[in-house]
């Protein structure tokens, strides 16, 4: 096992070199960069432009800046957000854990409702409580999150007026205020999250667990005598669940890409708000570090899917 | 118990529907599968009804979409304006048939090119083994594991504007937005494909054309592709929500059409700051996205059905 995790690391070193190389790419062909705007700003004389530019190095050509900047990352240092004055690294850490803690939240959501209502449909296929699930996962999945976003805003914080709309990390109460408070303003951006994600998983649920309902074992179990609560949840359900934890893990990535939607509708001063602001104002270091935490979490999460999977089903051996 | 639970709900219906036995071409057999399943022929009906919509609305509804009209701002809805007006008196109902008309070729021509490119890299990959499929396959991982919406958002605020002087705004943004799609969509596509060749190619049917002399590519256009096009139907079905939902998404961050080419994402961005005044502004062009969505989704669900390689039949 210890083997296999180093292979694996060693494999997605290069994957991880190959996306910083496009994005470097990316970012270094594209028009317009921090110090554009100070250009045509009157106050600004050109020399001093002009140093600053040399001193950044920003006239050097691609490949030294990526080499550069490479170094640099390794070394732990992220760079310097122009616009917002701070080391990028602090500013990405200082917004990390409201992310995690939302995102957190609404898989936890996501799970309790995929769960349950997955294998009760499985249990039972074409039954009525099937056909209304189905129905309603298909619904659920077909809801674009700005859209339910919105809507909820519309109707809890604008027309009953319970929950907050705007999210603030800088709530000044303590104790069990502080945690009221951070719950009530979580609700909404939780629930738009979870019930996406719960929609689609519900479906990979129901699948997973159909495959397995109909092995020979199964039917074993049955003709054993056993009850079908007991059936259902200490044969099939362990089995089933195999596919759908490598799916979660797989998902994670789609899930933070879905974040930075409901932290733009919710204000939510998470990294994908990060990430809008500094592609909004250019801030060329920000947009490369965030991204690249994004590319860090997919080959993390794909790589914690491998793992998982060779765990909980003995049956794929690491080789 | 073993087998005893179809693979479809419909699929032991038409088993015993099907007892006289008729030749009906494949398609036909599909369609009347796909009859069967009540929300997908539902959803099909809409669809075609939104369609028809944004095709000949703009015709027949003759207010332009920007007119302003300060007398007339965020009106609610009424006969003179059906969806009400925005925060500059133009006709709602006006801007969504027109914005409907891009929302909707932005899904469809995202999802032909995800197709071109997804068939293409499966099928080269597929047919030839050895080095070149594993470095497609390879190159197919690393746009799976690319960071997608972050790099959506970087490349459309990048290229944007260059494009834009290339060949005007509307059609400049629509081919960005297209290739920006498409290009982060093809993945699956060419792995199904992949997955079919390699177990359609050692069939017996191609192994019998093989014995002939059919060619590589007459194998491939001739038996093979035909063969595997029934899950890339159904895949390339829900690719045109997923691309409307992208591109919906796409504008309503700000990054996606200008403010002149009013596609339904748009509006409900420009919305946004008057949900507490003007909530029909937002509802209108929300439920439009959702309900396109939704019907594509059961569309695909009802097609899975009507074509699934691995039916009860």
């Amino acid at each position: 096992m210890g083997n296999y995790l180093l292979r694996r690391l060693l494999i997605a070193l290069p994957s991880l070199l190959g996306i910083s190389v496009v994005l470097f790419t990316v970012l270094a062909l594209a028009p317009g960069d921090p110090f554009s705007e100070m250009v045509q700003n009157p106050n600004v004389p050109p020399e001093v432009a002009a140093n600053l530019r040399k001193q950044f190095g920003l006239d050097d050509p691609v490949w030294q800046r990526y080499f550069r900047w490479l170094f640099a990352m390794l070394q732990g240092d992220w760079g310097f957000s122009f616009i917002s004055r701070i080391d990028v690294d602090k500013l990405i850490l200082g917004r990390v854990p409201v992310t995690l803690a939302v995102i957190g939240a609404s898989q936890i959501l996501a799970l309790l409702i995929a769960l349950p209502v997955g294998v009760i449909s499985a249990a039972r296929p074409y039954s009525w409580f099937d056909r209304i699930a189905s129905t309603f996962a298909l619904i659920g999945f077909s809801l674009p999150t700005f859209f339910t976003g919105l809507l909820l805003i519309l109707v809890f914080s604008i027309k009953l007026d319970w929950l907050p709309f705007v999210f603030r990390a800088d709530i000044s109460a303590t104790g069990w205020e502080w945690w009221r408070q951070n719950i009530l303003q979580a609700i909404m951006p939780v629930t738009v999250l979870g019930l996406l994600q719960g929609a689609s998983w519900t479906r990979y649920v129901r699948s997973a667990v159909l495959d397995v309902i109909r092995l020979d074992y199964v039917t074993t179990a049955r003709s054993k005598g056993l009850k079908e609560r007991a059936v259902i949840l200490k044969h099939v359900v362990r089995n089933a669940l195999i596919p759908v934890v490598t799916l979660v893990a797989l998902t994670m990535p789609l899930v933070f890409g879905g974040a930075i939607i409901t932290e733009q509708i919710f204000r939510i001063p998470g990294i994908g708000s990060l990430l809008i602001d500094a592609i909004l104002r250019n801030d060329t270091p920000v947009i490369m570090a965030v991204t690249f935490v994004f590319a860090c979490l997919v080959i993390l999460f794909n790589l914690i899917a491998d793992l998982l999977y060779g765990w909980l089903d003995p049956r794929i051996s690491y080789r | 118990m073993a087998g005893s639970i179809p693979a479809s709900a419909i699929a032991s219906v038409v088993a015993t529907a099907a007892l006289p036995r008729r030749s009906v071409s494949p398609w036909a057999e599909a369609w009347r599968r796909f009859r069967r399943h009540r929300l997908a022929v539902i959803g099909l009906v809409v669809l075609c009804i939104m369609v028809l919509m944004v095709a000949f609305g703009p015709m027949l509804w003759k207010l332009s979409i920007n007119d302003i009209d300060f007398s007339a701002r965020l009106n609610t809805p009424s006969w003179a304006h059906p969806f009400g007006t925005d925060d500059l008196g133009q006709d709602i109902f006006a801007r969504m048939l027109y914005g409907g008309r891009i929302s909707l070729a932005v899904g469809v021509a995202a999802m032909l090119m995800a197709m071109l490119v997804g068939v293409t890299i499966g099928a080269i990959a597929g047919i030839s083994r050895g080095a070149v499929d594993a470095a497609l396959m390879w190159l197919t991982d690393l746009f799976l594991s690319l960071p997608q919406l972050p790099l959506l958002l970087i490349l459309i605020y990048l290229f944007r504007d260059s494009l834009k002087q290339a060949f005007g705004p509307e059609v400049g943004v629509f081919i960005l937005i297209v290739l920006v799609i498409g290009g982060f969509r093809w993945m699956p596509v060419a792995r199904l494909v992949r997955a079919q060749f390699f177990s359609l190619r050692e069939k017996e049917f191609v192994e019998a054309a093989r014995a002939l002399g059919a060619s590589v590519p007459r194998q491939v256009y001739r038996h093979i592709l035909p063969n595997s096009l029934g899950p890339v139907i159904v895949a390339g079905t829900i690719d045109v929500a997923a691309a409307i939902i992208a591109e919906s998404t796409l504008s309503f961050l700000g990054l996606g059409f200008p403010p002149d080419i009013p596609t339904w994402g748009r509006i409900l961005f420009d919305s946004k700051e008057y949900l507490d005044i003007a909530p029909h502004w937002a509802m209108f062009p929300g439920t439009a996205i959702f309900l396109a969505v939704l019907c594509i989704n059961f569309v695909g669900d009802g097609l899975r059905d009507a074509l699934d390689p691995r039916r009860v039949l």
